[in-house]
């Protein structure tokens, strides 16, 4: 399976599961909204071209946007992270081993707190522009602060569970290209 | 003139990514504000095509309450037939001539159309409903729409055989709404919180309110027929400060079993919309 053809069908399948399941979700609370879609762009490999990387992040923002009806909203948040990972990936990953040996990132390439940090940095900057940009339209600091907090913990765990469930294997970048 | 094409080319990922984040930004105000967003009648198109295979799976859920409420609503309806009701006096005679009624010229203002509910949040901030009936069928912007059990929201995008409907639930929205034991108007609005409750302004202080009273669609509404439910009053809070009360109001629809709702034309609102704007641009 080529990298292209793994990530359209990754797409596909963020897209889905963040507007008929989790987004469906009977509310833990009225603010809380589980995110997971963006996970997509965490996951695209390292060698990625960084415009392509960008606009892929605007189109899976976009096409859930038109199924919430908030044209821009999720696409300016993914927009963002997708031009911010290749940095935060820089500072984190030792230049000569990793990003030459493995294709993309995961526990096993990057190693745990790296990983971690890596998430939860960029889960944080994701939720973080998305409820300011819905506060500039409505809302209070105090709805802003427990929103952010919120949905980036719950986020994390859903990360976390889509780790253990879904195990990658840290493939080698040399067999796939 | 070279040293501009090198400053784009070193720094085209930041400007393509500048150009992105605008891009987004002027279509999320553009759209908060009109409702009119870039491509919008084909994505609805698309996205209508998808909810409406998931809600063919998630109606068989709530198949049971969906009959309830259209079977309390054909007994409402049943109660209204005229075979019910008696003339008192069986001496008198009731004679309705059916020439002058016509002559003095009663037309139809409200017509119903029904459409099937195939998207529909209650979690957001901006709560939209996706129904399946668009403008093939004759759906148009600014309808209102309305369940069996109240009203619901009105029409704000409209595709071939898809519409987008703003719910109650939505920051932005506002109907007129008036009590229905006095004829105190007032406006709903919802505060983002609980998606069972809206909010009644600006009621008078001087009106008698008493919790569990029902509150309608007022005669001022340009989109939604008159005297229809919107739900009843759960608490009173009145501010000392100025002369109105805010009233916290049950909402009488259920939104998170939407199923079927109805579309409601009113034939002469584009008459009543255009002198609403005319007689705002001579205040202005």
């Amino acid at each position: 399976m080529t990298n292209l053809i793994r990530n359209i069908i990754r797409f596909i399948f963020f897209l889905l599961l963040q507007v008929f399941v989790l987004n469906k979700v009977p509310p833990l609370h009225q603010h809380i909204v589980p995110y997971l879609y963006f996970l997509f762009i965490l996951w695209m490999p390292f060698n990625m071209n960084r415009l392509v990387l960008l606009l892929a992040g605007f189109a899976m923002g976009l096409s859930l946007d038109y199924f919430t009806n908030s044209p821009g909203l999720h696409a300016a948040a993914c927009t963002l992270i997708a031009y911010l990972r290749p940095f935060l990936l820089n500072l984190l990953i030792p230049q000569d081993t990793t990003e030459s040996s493995y294709a993309e990132p995961s526990i096993k390439s990057m190693g745990w707190a790296p990983y971690s940090l890596y998430i939860i940095l960029l889960t944080f900057i994701h939720h973080f522009y998305l409820v300011l940009l819905e506060l500039l339209h409505y809302g209070n600091f105090w709805y802003f602060l427990g929103k952010v907090t919120s949905i980036t913990v719950i986020s994390v765990l859903l990360i976390a569970i889509t780790e253990i469930l879904f195990f990658r294997k840290g493939r080698h970048k040399t067999n796939t290209a | 003139m070279k040293n501009i094409f090198i400053f784009i080319r070193r720094n085209f990922n930041f400007l393509c990514f500048i150009v992105l984040q605008v891009l987004c930004i002027t279509m999320l105000t553009r759209y908060s504000k009109t409702h009119e967003a870039f491509f919008a009648s084909a994505a609805n198109e698309i996205t209508g095509k998808i909810n409406k295979q998931y809600s063919g799976f998630s109606s068989y859920f709530t198949l049971k309450e969906t009959n309830r409420q259209l079977a309390e609503e054909n007994a409402r309806l049943r109660n209204m037939l005229k075979n019910n009701f008696v003339a008192p006096d069986s001496s008198r005679k009731f004679v309705t001539d059916s020439l002058t009624k016509d002559s003095t010229g009663r037309y139809r203002k409200f017509t119903f159309l029904l459409a099937e509910v195939v998207g529909n949040t209650v979690t957001s901030q901006t709560n939209y409903l996706m129904l399946e009936r668009g403008s093939l069928q004759g759906v148009k912007k600014g309808m209102s729409v309305v369940s069996p059990q109240g009203i619901v929201g009105v029409v704000v995008t409209v595709s071939d055989n898809y519409s987008t409907v703003m719910s109650l639930l939505h920051r932005n929205s506002k109907v007129s709404a008036m009590l229905k034991k006095d004829k105190n108007a007032g406006s709903i609005d919802w505060d983002g919180s609980d998606p069972s409750y809206l909010t009644l302004k600006n009621i008078s202080k001087s009106a008698k309110v008493a919790k569990g009273d029902t509150v309608l669609t007022s005669t001022y509404s340009a989109n939604f027929p008159p005297n229809l439910p919107i739900g009843t009053v759960a608490g009173i809070s009145s501010d000392p400060a100025s002369n109105f009360y805010t009233l916290k109001i049950k909402t009488a629809t259920d939104f998170f079993t939407l199923q079927y709702v109805y579309i409601v034309e009113n034939s002469r609102y584009a008459e009543q919309a255009r002198l609403e704007s005319m007689s705002q641009k001579t205040n202005d």
